[in-house]
């Protein structure tokens, strides 16, 4: 407990988790700050991510042999976005943009599609989890010091989310699509009024964030098994993220996640995880005493 | 003759035969259900009626007041475990319960004991949600958590709860939960009589919650939850604090919905953490889409339909009905929002605008091809 070395690979896990936390919650924040919806079957996207890299390490056994099944890791990670927001554009285009306006109903009608999804996993890879071999450079560690063991996985996802973060930080701020997308988040009807195709907006902005969902998924393969309803162990942690973010605002999700990734580390290491979880559920209700709109909120005008 | 009866129903006749037929011949139809049904049917029934309540709660707080939570299963499980442990206490006849034994307890803990008793447990029944909701309830719509932000903090909740039972095996049984229960006031559970008597049981408070209800719903309270539901602001503007008449209407709704698994639990003979988590939990919102949100009669309607349905198709296909469940959560509220009960009001079916159109072009090729097959005949 009062190893210093321990709590700091306690502290390295949660910023890892976190970083998960905040691929999958990005998402989440988008589509919220834009469309006041939020996507229940966001869980799944990661759940279609992680099977992505699986199909693809399958196929590059069958072409090539088990060489270089390791090097379809790498490919998969592009793919995966692709594929699940491909699967995030037909879902805005049939379901969600039907209805606008009506956020409660949305989140039934995602849980549908995400049951749907679910038991197309199920129906396709069968219910039992499957694996993915990581690439062998991947499995190393670095040793600082003889307590102080990090794995290289783990180093990987957080440089993972930080090109993620990147490239989401130059989408948003430096391309024509993200300053319409902000323009459209500030005030939907003057931005329409200007011109801003906003139904176009939308569907890119959601198939975004459900491409981030993927990435997260692509992540969470090397981590652990991948299953049909793997989606759901993350998504309420994803939430919660959310919630205490605030209104869509991307710092303030940066900052929530890795908050939640922390408590939740140390909070399992000096309790267990079910009372860890339970203690950062309930200090998020207290903060939002504190502050009802979250960490950061976008200035009403 | 016909001007007294007038003169009896100042509404008119029809508009109360429209008001009451429907939950009145839908009384008397379960009812008579056990003089048709065979005895497995009827405990089924049973047990969907102990959901018709639950539905009923959720229809009280998300139909009327805008609120949706999708964390009503952790209400009716803490109903479900209040009643169960003293099931479970009768059933040890004074020794300790099987699972605190193997989980290596040597005495019943001394929140336990009281359970023993009727008289502490069934009040318990409701007030273990309704504290619950009440101080989840005072800090979330003090604070002004409306909407998806109010939904997803109770999804959290199920899932809170849900897991926080698993982990304390030695209070709680763990994954199994509270199991074997035998029998309820010394009447066993595996009788036909006993099961035929906790149905009828469960009609009664079924016809009391939604007496309850309807009463709340037509009360200036219920207009003042409507209003809130409506524009929320408005109603603050007028002087009402909104946080007040929420989390009261919360706290009845999560009362009832003990009250339903009150019921479950000896019907089933068994309480379990998975009857409080995420998945059964946003379940019960379908059952109120389904059969019409903002109706009282609607919630049972919905309820009984869905659960008799489950039951059926995933006796003979379990595959198919997860996917049939998800396109009915999607159908619900892009198709037929307004739910059976709209239907039956000829309110009609929504398609979306791509669904009409892709039915139209796929008559006209299904047209065009009829005719070419024609000319090639």
């Amino acid at each position: 407990m009062t190893d210093p070395a321990a709590w700091a690979v306690q502290i390295f896990n949660g910023l890892s988790m976190g970083s998960i936390f905040l691929l999958v919650a990005l998402g989440l924040a988008l589509s919220f700050g834009l469309m006041n919806i939020i996507n229940l079957a966001h869980g799944e996207f990661i759940m279609i991510g992680a099977y992505t890299t699986y199909s693809l390490q399958q196929l590059a056994i069958v072409l090539t042999g088990t060489s270089a099944a390791g090097y379809s890791y790498f490919i998969s990670i592009p793919v995966a976005f692709l594929v699940t927001g491909a699967a995030g554009f037909i879902i805005e285009r049939l379901l969600i943009r039907h209805l606008y306006g009506r956020s409660l109903d949305t989140l039934l009608a995602t849980w549908g599609v995400g049951l749907f999804l679910q038991q197309l996993a199920r129906t396709i890879f069968g219910a039992p989890n499957v694996q993915v071999v990581s690439p062998s450079w991947l499995t190393a560690t670095v040793d600082i010091t003889t307590n102080l063991v990090l794995p290289v996985k783990r180093i990987f996802i957080i440089a993972l989310v930080m090109l993620c973060l990147g490239g989401l930080f130059w989408y948003m701020f430096r391309s024509n699509w993200g300053r319409r997308t902000r323009a459209v988040m500030q005030n939907r009807p003057m931005a329409s009024s200007l011109g801003v195709a906003t139904n176009q907006v939308d569907s890119l902005t959601f198939a975004l964030g459900s491409g981030l969902a993927g990435v997260a998924g692509c992540a969470l393969a090397l981590l652990g098994p991948i299953g049909p309803s793997m989606g759901t162990f993350y998504i309420v942690d994803a939430f919660i993220v959310v919630i205490l973010g605030g209104l869509g605002q991307i710092p303030g999700t940066i900052l929530a996640a890795l908050l939640i990734g922390m408590f939740n580390s140390i909070f399992e290491f000096s309790t267990t995880a079910v009372v860890g979880k339970v203690l950062v559920f309930g200090l998020v209700i207290l903060f939002l005493q504190w502050k009802p709109k979250g960490l950061m909120q976008l200035r009403g005008r | 003759m016909v001007s007294l009866v007038l003169r009896w129903f100042p509404g008119g006749m029809s508009g109360h035969l429209s008001r009451f037929g429907p939950p009145i011949i839908l009384l008397l139809l379960l009812l008579a259900a056990p003089l048709v049904l065979s005895d497995f049917r009827v405990n089924l029934l049973g047990k969907i009626l102990a959901f018709a309540i639950l539905a009923l709660s959720l229809d009280l707080i998300w139909g009327y007041a805008g609120m949706l939570s999708l964390g009503h299963g952790v209400f009716f499980g803490l109903g479900g475990y209040a009643f169960a442990m003293f099931l479970k206490l009768e059933a040890a006849r004074g020794e300790l319960p099987d699972f605190m034994f193997w989980s290596g307890l040597k005495e019943i803990p001394t929140f336990w004991a009281p359970f023993q008793y009727a008289w502490f447990a069934i009040p318990m029944v409701v007030i273990l949600p309704g504290l619950l909701a009440g101080a989840l309830g005072f800090l979330v719509f003090r604070s002004r958590i409306t909407g998806v932000y109010f939904a997803l903090i109770s999804q959290a909740l199920a899932l809170m709860v849900s897991i926080l039972f698993i982990g304390q095996q030695p209070y709680t049984g763990g994954t199994n939960g509270l199991t074997n229960l035998t029998s309820v006031f010394g009447h066993s559970l595996y009788s036909v009589e006993t099961q035929k008597i906790l149905y009828y049981v469960t009609i009664s408070f079924l016809v009391g919650s939604y007496l309850l209800c309807l009463c709340i719903v037509s009360s200036p309270f219920g207009r003042l939850l409507v209003a809130i539901r409506d524009d929320e602001n408005r109603v603050r503007f007028s002087g009402y604090d909104p946080a007040i008449f929420k989390t009261a209407v919360y706290v009845v709704s999560a009362a009832l919905a003990g009250i339903g698994g009150a019921l479950f639990a000896p019907q089933v003979g068994i309480v379990s953490p998975t009857m409080m988590g995420i998945v059964p939990s946003i379940e019960v919102a379908v059952w109120v889409a389904v059969g019409g949100r903002g109706t009282l009669i609607g919630a049972i309607i919905g309820a009984i339909v869905v659960n008799y349905a489950k039951s059926l198709l995933s006796e003979s296909f379990p595959d198919f009905w997860t996917y049939f469940l998800g396109a009915l959560f999607i159908g619900a509220v892009l198709i037929f929002p307004r739910g059976i009960i709209g239907l039956l009001r000829r309110e009609g079916w929504q398609w979306p605008r791509w669904m009409s159109v892709a039915r139209r072009r796929l008559t006209a090729v299904g047209n065009a091809t009829a005719s070419v097959w024609g000319g090639i005949k």
